[in-house]
């Protein structure tokens, strides 16, 4: 199976995922986006490893997998905080940081 | 030991001095301080001793010595060595300075007593020694500029150092202003000087300058006249002479060491020291010859209607170095060095005597308020009086001798300095009148009231208040102390005017013409390669000169006695009489006033104009107003994309990233 198809798959994750992150705004389903898009990436290098027959790529999405992890295990971490304090679960209300 | 260590000694001793007196004022118990710089003086002057007797074990035509403790600074083509020289040149002057100075060291000692800054003062006095040591003994421009940097700042510390007096501190401020436009005279005229020849040192300039500049061309005449500056400046000749009388503000061991023996000298000594820059620039000399002699008739005449009593021995000041400038600049550098050396004895007499009346006076110095303190005070009496006819030049004092020599050699010279010779014995005969105005009104007539109590033997203290504006003092630190000291009560203010007495009478016999020319002929390895070297005036001229000089005193004394003591309504009818005259004269001829209207007030609307359109529009406004702005402008258009908006941050990401996938495609195909 070419190489092709599987970025054009990988392309098309990234987009939804992306597209996720843009137009919703509950924080969770932003998460859950983010996951989607670090896996059309881990796609990529997966089957670009393949292509070449080459381990590095692998070894680099193992990497990308654990950031994921700890990425999901802050946010999470966080969206359990704001819920405790009733704030209001919406990123647009959250623009406290504003310069 | 080669002179050139006595050299190095006679430079250490005052700076050790400093060293101890101005860490150690805490512990130095009483005159302590005062002692100790005195002694450090005093050893100074041993050390010069032992630098003369050095020099004149060596045969005559190496009696010029370079001493080099290390390179100052070796950059670009500019060397310059920590040197000292050592010629008889130098060592007369640190022989004066020195020396004198240890006398006036011994006088502050019991002047000073009383006063809360005793350690301070003496810090000072033997800093400024060091510092014109420094200056005398310099080989090269650049160490000579550093002590005349030097001696500038001390005079400034010395001259208010009253600093809680207004008027002093107004005064340092003046000297200081003006001797710093002398010495950017004297670095611009030492940079012309390296520029043609190459060098610093003045041997190699001295040498070089004749092949590198022709006689009188624009550049050793530039370089001559800007050396001028520094030396009208620092000798306060016309037209930079008004920091002088000024500097009155002082103490009056100040004024006897800065202002009469030490420090205004320094230009005399610089223009005898740069004699062959001179020789080739006759324009510059004769320039530096006419502004000797106007100063010294105008300062001989301010001095008749000056009534503050040191502001008249302090344009006395002025008028005998105008005599010295002219001495040098006509090439009589013997006779204007012997006349330096003579005047530093009657003037520190004359100024240590008006300091023991002001004492008496408790801090009047105005002669109008003196009178009549012959009986109570005979010891400062005789030795002013001593000090009075060494000024006026009467016969066989010193100043006779030294006096008529500068005037015989002007007139020897023949031409226009026939005009300045006459001039200058017509000034001698105002200074014969000046100087007896002044013994006349202090000591002889009716005592005054303080005279009358010192002579019950109660000293009168004074309330303490500026002589000058009448404005309440107290006795603290920056201001004089609670008590005045008289030399009849305090032996070492006797033992410093007694030898000074003593020398002004009979310095003269070094120079007697055709009898004793001991003076020159000690000066004659340095100044030897002079081109005026043998021009003398004739024996016959010389004593035509004396007898010429010796009348003038003897005439001018003899009309102040008239004036002062036989018939003193005269003194009122011709200040009526020529009330112009007097109005002009007691305003010093409006050289102040002249000063004010053409350099202070201009300077200052320059300085409003500056603070006013350049500073608050131009630089507040345009410059720091304008940066602002723009980063304000800047700033705002960052902060407005930081809108805390998660969603919006990923989109500009996506933007951003989106552009570069792009840009890669297109590079890509």
């Amino acid at each position: 199976m070419s190489t092709s198809w599987f970025v054009v798959l990988s392309a098309f994750i990234f987009c939804i995922g992306a597209a996720g992150v843009m137009s919703r705004r509950s924080p969770l389903v932003i998460l859950l986006c983010l996951e989607l898009m670090l896996n059309a990436g881990n796609l990529a290098l997966i089957a670009f490893s393949r292509m070449l027959g080459n381990q590095d790529g692998q070894v680099f999405a193992l990497m990308v997998m654990v950031v994921a992890a700890c990425e999901v295990v802050i946010g999470l971490g966080i969206i359990v905080g704001m819920f405790r304090r009733r704030l209001p679960i919406d990123v647009d209300e959250m623009s406290e940081l504003r310069g | 030991m080669s002179p050139t260590d006595w050299g190095w000694l006679v430079l250490a001793f005052p700076l050790a001095g400093m060293l101890v007196t101005a860490l150690g004022w805490r512990v130095l118990p009483g005159r302590g301080a005062g002692w100790i710089a005195s002694a450090a003086i005093g050893l100074s002057f041993a050390a010069a001793v032992g630098m003369l007797l050095a020099l004149q074990d060596r045969p005559e035509d190496q009696r010029a010595l370079v001493g080099t403790a290390f390179t100052y600074l070796d950059t670009g083509g500019l060397a310059a060595d920590l040197a000292i020289l050592v010629d008889p040149l130098s060592v007369l002057m640190c022989l004066v300075v020195s020396g004198v100075s240890f006398l006036i060291h011994l006088y502050s000692v019991a002047y000073m007593t009383s006063d809360q800054g005793f350690a301070r003062f003496f810090a000072y006095l033997n800093f400024f020694v060091f510092s014109m040591l420094l200056l005398v003994l310099a080989a090269n421009f650049v160490l000579l500029i550093v002590g005349w940097a030097f001696v500038g700042a001390a005079s400034y510390l010395l001259i208010s150092f009253w600093y809680r007096r207004a008027t002093a501190t107004t005064a340092g401020i003046k000297a200081f202003v003006i001797n710093v436009i002398g010495d950017v005279g004297l670095v611009i005229g030492a940079f012309l000087l390296f520029e043609g020849t190459g060098s610093v040192d003045y041997f190699v300039v001295f040498e070089r300058a004749p092949e590198v500049f022709g006689e009188n061309s624009a550049q050793i005449v530039a370089a001559c006249l800007m050396i001028l500056v520094g030396a009208f400046a620092k000798s306060a000749q016309l037209p930079l002479h008004t920091w002088l009388p000024d500097a009155m503000e002082g103490p009056t061991p100040v004024s006897a060491l800065i202002h009469a023996a030490t420090m205004v000298t320094a230009g005399v000594y610089l223009i005898a020291r740069c004699f062959p820059l001179f020789e080739l620039a006759p324009a510059a000399a004769d320039v530096s010859a006419i502004i000797g002699t106007a100063t010294l008739i105008f300062a001989a005449s301010v001095a008749l209607a000056a009534t503050d009593l040191k502001r008249v021995i302090a344009y006395s000041t002025m008028s005998q170095i105008g005599y010295m400038v002219l001495g040098v600049s006509v090439a009589a550098y013997g006779a204007g060095l012997f006349h330096l050396m003579t005047h530093a004895f009657f003037k520190a007499l004359l100024f240590m005597g008006a300091g023991s009346v002001i004492a008496a006076m408790g801090g009047i110095q105005s002669l109008d308020r003196m009178g009549g303190f012959r009986k109570s005070m005979p010891f400062t009496f005789w030795t002013f009086t001593i000090g009075a006819l060494a000024l006026a030049g009467f016969p066989l004092t010193s100043g006779f001798f030294s006096k008529d020599e500068i005037l015989a050699f002007t007139l020897n010279r023949g031409g226009l300095y026939v005009v300045l010779g006459v001039v200058g014995y017509i000034a001698a005969l105002l200074t014969a009148f000046y100087a007896f105005r002044m013994v006349f009104r202090v000591f002889l007539g009716a005592p005054v009231p303080e005279a009358r109590e010192l002579e019950a033997g109660h000293m009168h203290h004074g309330d303490h208040a500026n002589p000058a504006t009448g404005e309440e003092e107290d006795t603290g630190v920056g201001f004089p102390g609670a008590e005045h000291h008289i030399a009849e009560r305090e032996w070492p203010m006797k033992a410093a005017m007694g030898p000074l007495a003593l020398l002004a009478v009979v310095a003269g016999v070094l120079g007697i013409p055709g009898v004793t020319e001991t003076f020159e002929r000690f000066l004659e390895p340095t100044f030897e390669e002079s081109r005026f070297h043998e021009v003398h005036p004739s024996e016959g001229a010389e004593y035509a000169g004396l007898a010429a000089g010796g009348l003038a005193a003897i005439v001018g004394i003899a009309v102040a006695w008239v004036y002062f003591m036989r018939n003193p309504g005269l003194r009122s009818a011709t200040r009526e009489r020529f009330a112009g005259v007097h109005r002009v004269l007691i305003n010093k001829w409006y050289f102040d006033e002249l000063f004010d209207a053409v350099v202070v007030r201009p300077g200052a609307a320059l300085g409003r104009f500056g603070r006013t359109v350049v500073e608050s529009t131009f630089v507040q406004g345009v410059l720091v107003g304008g940066t602002v702005g723009l980063v304000r402008a800047g700033t705002s258009l960052a902060r407005s994309m930081q809108n805390g908006e998660v969603r919006a941050y990923a989109a500009l990401l996506l933007l951003g990233l989106g552009g570069l996938v792009l840009y890669f495609l297109i590079v890509s195909t």
